[in-house]
């Protein structure tokens, strides 16, 4: 790796050290480095590129460390990882993916990865996108995340895509069982002529299987986000979505929700709000000295935040 | 000092304000009141460059403000407590305080300021000033972040309305505080007796023109025996 793989990698997971115990570090299509230790380990996969991660059950307090990045123009980068979380376990799973093009050619990473928690499990897993550099070439992301979770087990997901990445189909599925509780915040930012469509399908099979899903997002220039949102409570259970987007200039937001009752014990919420920053929120700022251009970056700032 | 001078806004075949004049000296504390919809906010508005009017101008310090900005003001020294605090998602109540200082305080300090309107502080510090902040609330940190930024020149627009009893005696005490130092001109929009009894001057509107402007003594009977200024919490 030289010094601007470092600094990318840096910048997709800021908490990965020489100190960190597990951690699988991808570049370009291939892993460069790993570490397991003897409560997590991480094997290759044979029949495809990707690994598999193992939690053994009752580990308390691990993390792992999953970065990609990639500098070669044009490169289409598949990978499927799979995480096998043990029973009690508790994880914090960092992973993200860093595109820097400095060519004319399309480079691509579609990461697929698939969470199987067992019972009473929790993981807390963060992501991160980002494109850089100063190629025409575009810096394209679709990550599918499939989520299946036994009895009483939790997850959080904290997903983010602030910057630089053209086009984007982000798939997040859940199947939860009893007692499960998922929740998901994700915050997107497009500018000029990105997309970024997302889509969370979630079963709710369980009862009390509960999910949260908080998407914030920014669309600015002549980007366009696509939000959809399809939700099943199939026992008694809850779903609260909240979908809440700020468009500037040209940017076009469309938000669907599909939300399906098909248990008179389910409760599901969605909520969209979708509009230009408030002309009061503006006006509060700049009575305490900020420039119009100063409070919208404040706003939008603290609302990505 | 600040003058305004033949101040007029007129909406929707409406006059809002009619030809205002009004001089309000330096380190004064001043209450406008009045029935609703008699053009406080409007007024109040204007000085702050919320609301630029159809006619008329503002001196500030002999300097022409009419066409300064928001934010040009605030540089002056302006500050302004909506009647109507706004929500952020995202923002805490610690950012706003940063924002209003213009400094990186620490929480300490932010405390502290939280602690003038009666919030006791580290429960609210890194609160989002969203909803789930209750009216009051909301509204005491809105006073907090004008404190914060120790304005030449403040303007409240019913600081009271919405404020439980209890807190409305840091409210007083915010007042009081200001009237006594005499660092700056506050202008208060109030319904409430206590506050008008403290004022320097009130300045009593109706139908958008400034019907009397006396202290106190002469004023609270005027006031007093109208039916008509009575408490009220619309915009
Ligand atoms: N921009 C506007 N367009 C139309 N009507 C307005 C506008 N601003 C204020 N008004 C009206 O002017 C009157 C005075 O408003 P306001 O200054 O808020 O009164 P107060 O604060 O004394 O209750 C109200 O009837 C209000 O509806
Ligand atoms: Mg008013």
């Amino acid at each position: 790796m030289n010094k601007e793989d470092i600094e990318l990698l840096k910048e997709v997971t800021e908490t990965l050290t020489d100190q960190s115990e597990v951690y699988n570090i991808r570049k370009n299509g291939e892993s460069i480095k790993r570490k397991s230790s003897d409560y997590i380990n991480i094997v290759p996969k044979e029949d495809k590129s990707g690994l598999d991660i193992y939690v053994k059950e009752n580990t308390l307090f691990g993390i792992v460390h999953i970065p990609v990045i990639i500098t070669e123009s044009g490169l289409t980068d598949v990978v499927y990882n799979d995480f096998h979380i043990g029973k009690n376990a508790n994880v914090i799973i960092f992973a993200g993916c860093g595109i820097h093009n400095e060519e004319e050619k399309t480079s691509v990473h579609d990461g697929i990865h698939r969470f199987y928690l067992d019972e009473n499990s929790k993981v807390k897993y963060v992501e991160k996108h980002l494109g850089c550099g100063k190629g025409s070439g575009k810096r394209v992301l679709n990550p599918t995340t499939e989520i299946y979770m036994k009895k009483a087990s939790s997850m959080t997901m904290d997903s983010t895509q602030i910057k630089g990445v053209d086009d984007t189909i982000r798939i997040t599925k859940g199947v939860l069982e009893e007692s499960t509780t998922l929740e998901i915040s994700e915050k997107i930012l497009t500018t000029e002529n990105q997309t970024a469509k997302t889509i969370f399908d979630v079963e709710l099979n369980g009862e009390n299987s509960s999910v949260h899903v908080t998407s914030r997002s920014v669309a600015e220039g002549s980007s366009y986000q696509e939000f959809a949102s399809n939700i099943t409570g199939n026992n008694k259970c809850y779903a609260h979505i909240e979908c809440d987007a700020i468009i500037k200039e040209e940017g076009k937001v469309k938000a669907i929700p599909e939300i399906y009752a098909k248990n008179v014990d389910a409760n599901l919420i969605h909520e969209a709000a979708i509009g230009k920053i408030a002309g009061d929120q503006l006006k509060k700022l700049m009575t305490l000295g900020l420039n119009e251009k100063e409070a919208e970056e404040v706003i939008i700032k603290g609302f990505l935040k | 000092m600040l003058e305004l001078k033949n101040i007029s806004f007129k909406r929707d075949n409406k006059t809002i304000l009619n030809n205002i004049n009004l001089t309000l000296e330096d380190n004064k504390f001043y209450c406008i009141t009045g029935p609703n919809g008699s053009g406080k906010s409007t007024l109040a508005k204007i000085i702050m460059g919320l609301v630029t009017p159809d006619s008329g101008s503002i001196i500030y310090n002999n300097q022409d403000i009419t066409n300064l900005s928001v934010n040009e003001r605030a540089k002056l020294g302006f500050g302004f407590a909506f009647q109507t605090p706004v929500t952020f998602k995202g923002l805490t109540v610690y950012d706003l305080l940063k924002i209003a200082t213009g400094r990186e305080i620490n929480k300490k300090e932010a405390c502290n300021i939280l602690s003038k309107v009666g919030l006791c502080a580290k429960e609210y510090v890194d609160r989002e000033l969203n909803n789930s902040l209750s009216g009051g609330e909301l509204k005491r940190i809105e006073i907090a972040s004008v404190i914060a930024k120790h304005p030449n020149l403040s303007l409240f627009d019913e600081p009271e309305a919405g404020i439980d009893l209890w807190s409305f005696k840091y409210l007083m005490e915010i007042f009081k505080e200001m009237n006594g130092t005499k660092l700056g001109t506050t202008i208060v929009i109030s319904h409430q007796e206590r506050i008008l009894s403290i004022a320097d001057a009130i300045i009593l509107l109706e139908s958008g023109m400034i019907k009397e402007i006396g202290n106190k003594d002469t004023m609270m009977n005027t006031i007093l025996t109208n039916d008509c200024p009575k408490g009220g919490s619309n915009e």
